[in-house]
């Protein structure tokens, strides 16, 4: 038996299909197809769990997504904790491990409970006065207390060992929601042979004929045609079905977003699988379909475990067989929950008594209540309730006051009426409306391509609603361009209509400031706590929220905020729309981070870009550095060395023998057409006219303000064809700089860009036995330095590849660098470094080039420079063509402020202990005894330890560096003051021989 | 000092991989020579001419002959690719007319991706809507799949090719992976 | 997640393969040299951050790769229209009105009740 309270013969799961599972080490049998919800309350137990802030004793409210109380922990091992789940849409499955929230040491005996005697301490709004003082108390003892007690459940401290996916989609018509509505919709748009998406957050299609059993569709029991219509549509080519797939949140131009819950439910899920699956999905239209919310009753303790909604209690007894207990009372507004005590009549639970506040409840469940014997009290309220753990009593009085009757009861159903649920329209930006006559927020003005149909629109009649979403379906496939060749007609009965409902405190909730009539149960949020905000002066409906919390608990207030709204209008004396309504956010339930990031983990989480000869160099020992997206080999340790020593050694290496070095990241774009140079004139400060074919030249690119944008050596190919190299960081967006200045500046030009920085491997030889480690492999290219002078380019062969093979340096040194289609990156390299090995020279990596550059005081756009920095101010007026009418930021350098005396410039520092080594963005000042705060004049941008100069070096931004040349300045440390030597930039060979070695 | 050296071999990037589920086959493409080709409408007759091929001139549309594939990517953008290898470069030289060719041959790597599940694999971090009414057989586009710019084209119904840069090739295969997998499920 | 039309694709396509490139209609002063410093800080710096209709540039980055116009609605997020770079500003009358202005500003959807 799967429980005590499982009625043979009720419900629609299979006796046979058992499953155990275990609620607080405890374990209790259910059947497949349960949810914890239904499975708990088949065993009698009502008590899940503890309310926030007083630690009330709660139980199972809902069946759906709105619970608000039985948020439960589910673990199906040490990584994979999942807390604060709703116990009514989590399945339970074989083995499973559920605990309980909130409370310590146990869920029946929680030391927190005295919170809720302390309650009148914790009036709405307590933590905005309460830990105002002493004002150091917040930080050591307020904050650490509230952080303690805060938040619900526990995470998990090991990774996530399930993975998800991800999926984009795109369809004619989306449905969401799989009720008698969505299906409807959803059956006449696939007719017409539009692509259509139905999704439904339940384990089945149905939605509200999960309880309402008295619906026939074309004769046939609802359920029953839900779940044939979904498989049908689940059988054509144009239809998806997606179940347990929950519509979260609604965004620009019909993208939706859709949270497909894939192993959740399953107790060995298939290790291939998504956890969850997150679907993009871009619908021409929408139709939306996400029916109605009961609300619950507001007075005076209306949170006791065994309180639930009506309709609850009917998909418990009618779709999971459920009994919620042996003798129920109602509580009502609304006809509808007269249809639950008559189900529960009729399955042979006993009915106190249906309380109804109304004077005049509806007819026909009145007649209906007489005919099976339920005592009704019309014009009745329940003042009151009683029990520890779980509802054993309910007082009931006249409306208007006189003496209560207690009556006893094990469970009491209650129902205000239903809550369009307008999310995904509001969602989409378009205005709910209320409607005054039946008192609730309905679709009103649409600002997307969408529809609403069912309950969501505030359609109640069955038939009315599938005739409203059988044309919705057909005229959104229409508005897609489908056409249906013959018009679909389905006829539904039911039992009942209904009539009634209300908003607000109900009877028995009290006008005073001590009954906890709960709006919100999850927050602990009152009828009082409403009328606090607006006594305190909060007028504006989102002033009282965030005052009284309502609606800001995981459930986001599906059951509490129209209560709030009424209590508030009330209160203030004004009518419901003029105090408005919160906005509604994505998501309508809770997303897990792992659907929203999906893929993007480890390996995946951002493209780790690595050049052709990463792995040779990894083999080599190289240490890698992240320079953005790639992977770079910053330094070679060699055995016992660190990362000082290996540089040390790597730049006298250069220095002394040579080096080779990966400089394949840089980028490089192919500047084509005949009038690339006109271009580059524009582009770059420098002059191109006069740069012959085979020649390079070092360009500065500046932005229209005059500041250093990139740079990076040009080479010219052919008349008509430029090399052009940038910065590693910068090859993205130089692309689009000169893209954009093509395009629609300078469209009259003929020329292309293309880029090409993945071609080419580009290999570095560095040093005065740079040429002798190449020679012999290189084809076709006089490498004397009268034929092939510094700056200077020849296409040719190396290794029996096509090279393009520069004379430059950037390290002062003779240099070469190799290029050659990537994929002879690997070879090339091996056989110049078997050359280089062979000669004493070595591999170096990115350290040691900074060093070098440093050494050389070339700077590096980005370190050296901050986008505040001209070419002037860098020292490299030289390269601003003089003659030039016109270039990109010509006019943005001869404004004021960039001709101004005072500037920062860029200048070397020689610390006077040269065995200190500067920290770079260290602050530089004149005056060390000044008061604080001192005046900075300037910052270290490049500071290294030179094994070449047997010193350490530096390059600072000092206002008017240069003048300062010679003078002593300042670095205050926290430990100490640095005194140093403001210098020239560069370093090692001031006279620059080396280069034309 | 000819006689020194020996022939540089290539190392292609993702060499060995292959992947996917039996849904979605993953695979590299073999090598190919690429150019990026750029003109304006006037020179397109004879560059059609010098390749063989007619140049398409309609967004997201592609033109292919006997392995020889030219692929719209903007108004004046083509990526012509070569499976036998053939010397674009030189082929669109002799074209007389003013055009810009640039060897991109090694920039590129392409996965083929092969299956009743291949449009649901790429839609995996492609936005693009891929069914065959949209993206038919021979569509071509420039777009993103996740965090990475690839060119798509669609070979066949149940094909797409997939090109990136080389060194994208790795995230771009390892999330086709994963999607491929998915796509199975 | 915008859709966006490219008006050299001829398409809609993410927004995911477009990046926004700043207002439209600002043309580079071929006069450069012969500026004063008000007609280039006008030029440079002076934007209007409309709040309403907008002409600004988007590019078709991970697609055509081609630089367009838009005229786009600030307040609602929509695209009016979208042209080719270099065409002159869309007669906006033609065009069908920005639907009703729907708005994302805390004082417009939060607060109807102050």
């Amino acid at each position: 038996m799967s429980g005590a309270n499982r009625i043979p013969g009720a419900g629609r799961l299979t006796p046979a299909k058992t499953a155990r599972f275990f609620f607080d080490g405890k374990s209790y049998a259910a059947l497949e197809g349960d949810t914890v919800a239904s499975a708990l309350l088949a065993n009698g137990v009502h008590l899940v769990g503890r309310s926030f802030k007083y630690h009330r004793p709660r139980g199972i409210v809902s069946a759906g997504a709105e619970e608000p109380n039985a948020l439960i922990g589910v673990e199906r091992d040490a990584a994979r904790k999942q807390p604060n789940v709703r116990a009514t849409v989590q399945d339970v499955f074989d083995g499973m491990k559920v605990i309980s929230q909130n409370r310590w040491p146990s869920l029946s005996f929680d030391v927190g409970a005295v919170n809720n005697l302390l309650a009148p301490f914790f009036a709405a709004g307590f933590y905005y006065k309460t830990f105002m003082w002493p004002k150091q108390a917040w930080k050591h003892v307020y904050e650490p207390q509230i952080r303690a007690a805060a938040g619900l459940g526990v995470s998990p401290t090991e990774d996530d060992t399930d993975h998800y996916s991800s999926r984009y989609a795109h369809c004619d018509v989306l449905v969401i929601g799989a009720g008698v509505a969505g299906l409807s919709a959803a059956l006449a748009a696939a007719k017409t042979g539009a692509r259509v998406i139905i999704c439904d957050e339940q384990p089945e299609a149905g939605g509200a004929l999960h309880y309402d059993k008295s619906v026939t569709i074309d004769g046939q029991d609802g359920f029953t045609w839900a779940q044939a219509t979904a498989a049908n549509l689940a059988k054509m080519d144009n239809v998806t079905v997606l179940p347990r797939t929950t519509a979260f949140g609604y965004y620009a131009q019909n993208f939706v977003g859709l949270n497909e819950r894939v192993t959740e439910h399953l107790a060995k899920p298939d290790k291939k699988l998504p956890r969850e699956r997150l679907w993009q999905v871009r619908a021409k239209r929408v139709i939306i379909a996400t029916g109605a919310i009961e609300r619950h009753m507001v007075f005076a303790n209306n949170d006791r475990p065994g309180i639930m909604l009506a309709s609850a209690a009917r998909t418990f007894l009618n779709h999971f067989g459920v009994a919620v207990g042996k003798k129920v009372g109602v509580y009502t507004a609304n006809d509808s929950a007269y249809e639950a005590a008559f189900d529960l009549k009729r399955a042979g639970i006993t009915v106190a008594a249906i309380v109804d506040s109304r004077e005049k409840p509806g007819e026909a469940v009145l007649a209906e209540a007489r005919s099976l014997g339920i005592e009704v009290l019309a014009g009745h309220g329940v003042v009151d309730t009683g029990g520890k753990l779980r509802v054993s009593s309910m007082s009931v009085a006249r409306n208007g006051g006189g003496s209560a009757r207690k009556i006893a009861i094990d469970a009491l159903l209650v129902s205000a009426g239903w809550t369009p649920s307008v999310h995904m329209f509001s969602q989409s930006r378009g205005k709910v409306a209320y409607d005054n006559e039946t008192q609730r927020f309905l679709p009103g003005t649409y600002a997307q391509d969408c529809l609403s149909v069912g309950a969501c629109n505030g359609t109640n009649d069955l038939q009315a609603t599938i005739e409203e979403s059988l044309a919705a379906g057909e005229l959104m496939s229409n508005a897609s361009g489908f056409t249906a060749s013959e018009k679909l007609a389905l006829q539904g009965v039911n039992a009942f209509s209904w009539t009634g409902g209300m908003a607000g405190a109900a009877e028995g909730a009290g006008a005073d400031t001590t009954v906890k009539a709960f709006i919100d149960f999850q927050n602990d949020v009152c009828a009082k706590d409403i009328r606090l905000a607006v006594r305190e002066g909060m007028h504006s409906i989102e002033h009282i929220k965030r005052f009284t919390t309502n609606g800001m608990a995981t459930d986001q207030g599906k059951l509490s905020n129209i209560h709030g709204l009424a209590i508030a209008a009330e209160t203030l004396g004004r009518e419901i729309p003029k105090v408005g309504l919160t906005t509604f956010r994505a998501p309508y339930t809770p997303v897990t981070f792992g659907t929203l990031i999906n893929h993007s983990r480890g390996e995946l989480f951002d493209p780790t870009r690595k050049t052709p000869m990463h792995a040779l160099e990894e083999a080599q020992g190289a240490v890698f550095e992240d320079v953005g997206q790639w992977k770079r080999a910053w330094y070679y340790p060699r055995a016992g060395e660190d990362m000082h020593q290996a540089v040390n050694r790597e730049c006298k290496t250069v220095r002394d023998v040579a080096g080779i070095f990966d400089a394949s990241t840089l980028g490089k774009i192919e500047v084509v057409g005949p009038d690339a140079a006109e271009f580059l004139n524009l582009i770059y400060t420098n002059s191109w006219d006069t740069l012959k074919p085979g020649r390079c030249r070092y360009g500065i690119m500046l932005r229209e303000d005059g500041f250093v944008y990139d740079d990076g050596v040009v080479g010219r190919m052919a008349e008509d064809r430029f090399h052009v190299t940038t910065t590693t960081g910068g090859a993205a967006r130089v692309m689009n700089h000169m893209e954009d200045y093509l395009q629609t500046e300078f469209p009259h030009l003929n020329v292309w860009l293309t880029s090409a920085t993945e071609q080419w491997a580009v290999i570095a030889v560095q040093g005065p036995k740079a040429r002798e480690i190449i020679a012999p492999l290189v084809e076709g290219i006089d490498l004397s330095n009268e034929a092939f002078p510094h700056m200077s380019v020849r296409e040719g062969k190396i290794c029996g590849v096509p090279t393009r093979l520069f004379r430059m340096s950037f390290t002062g040194e003779t240099g070469f660098e190799v290029n050659v289609p990537a994929d002879f990156g690997p070879a090339v390299w091996a056989a110049i470094y078997e050359r280089a090995e062979a000669l004493g020279a070595c591999a170096y990596g990115t350290e040691t080039m900074h060093v070098l550059r440093a050494e050389k005081g070339y700077i590096i756009v980005g370190q050296d420079t901050d986008g505040t920095v001209t070419p002037d101010d860098a020292s490299l007026g030289w390269a601003v063509g003089k003659k030039k009418t016109d270039f990109v930021g010509i006019r943005g350098l001869r404004r004021p402020d960039l001709v101004a005396d005072g500037r920062k410039q860029l200048v070397g520092l020689l610390t006077k202990d040269p065995n200190v080594v500067l920290e770079e963005g260290a602050q530089i000042v004149a005056d060390p005894n000044q008061a604080l705060p001192m005046t900075m004049i300037g910052h270290v941008t490049s500071a290294y330890w030179s094994e070449n100069c047997g010193r350490s070096i530096a390059l600072a931004l000092v206002a008017g560096g240069k003048a300062k040349i010679g003078q002593t300045l300042y670095v205050p440390m926290p430990d100490k003051t640095i005194a140093v030597e403001v210098s020239d930039m560069v370093f090692f060979d001031k006279e620059g021989g080396r280069i034309n070695g | 000092m000819a006689d020194l050296i020996e022939a540089a071999t290539r190392t292609l990037p993702l060499s060995g991989f292959h992947g996917g589920s039996a849904a979605a086959v993953l695979s590299v493409a073999t090598p190919a020579t690429r150019i990026s080709l750029r003109a304006k409408p006037d020179a397109v007759s004879a560059l059609s001419g010098a390749l063989g091929l007619s140049l398409p001139m309609k967004a997201k549309t592609s033109a292919s002959l006997n392995g020889r594939h030219a692929l719209w990517l903007g108004p004046d953008e083509w990526l012509v690719i070569d499976e036998n290898e053939a010397d674009l470069m030189a082929a669109v030289a002799v074209s007389n007319v003013l055009h810009s060719a640039t060897d991109i041959s090694h920039r590129n790597t392409a996965i083929l991706v092969e299956g009743r599940g291949a449009e649901v694999a790429v839609n995996g971090g492609c936005p693009q809507d891929l069914s065959l009414a949209v993206f038919p057989v021979g569509a071509c586009s420039r777009t993103v799949l996740a965090k990475a710019e690839i060119v798509l084209l669609r070979t066949a119904e149940d094909a797409f090719r997939v090109e990136c840069w080389r060194s994208f090739a790795p995230y771009v295969s390892g999330l086709l992976a994963e999607a491929a997998e998915d796509a199975g499920n | 997640m915008l859709l966006i039309y490219c008006p050299y694709c001829e398409e809609e396509r993410s927004e995911l393969e477009f990046r926004q490139a700043g207002d439209a209609h600002i043309a580079r002063p071929t006069n450069m040299t012969e500026m004063t410093d008000e007609e280039f800080e006008a030029f440079f710096f002076l934007r209007d951050n409309v709040k309403g209709l907008t002409f600004e540039r988007w590019r078709h980055l991970n697609g055509c790769g081609r630089f367009f116009n838009a005229a786009r609605d600030t307040v609602s997020d929509k695209f009016l229209t979208t042209y080719k770079a270099g065409l002159p500003k869309p007669d906006l009358s033609t065009l069908r009105p920005a639907t009703e202005a729907i708005v994302e500003t805390y004082e417009a959807t939060e607060s109807d009740a102050k």
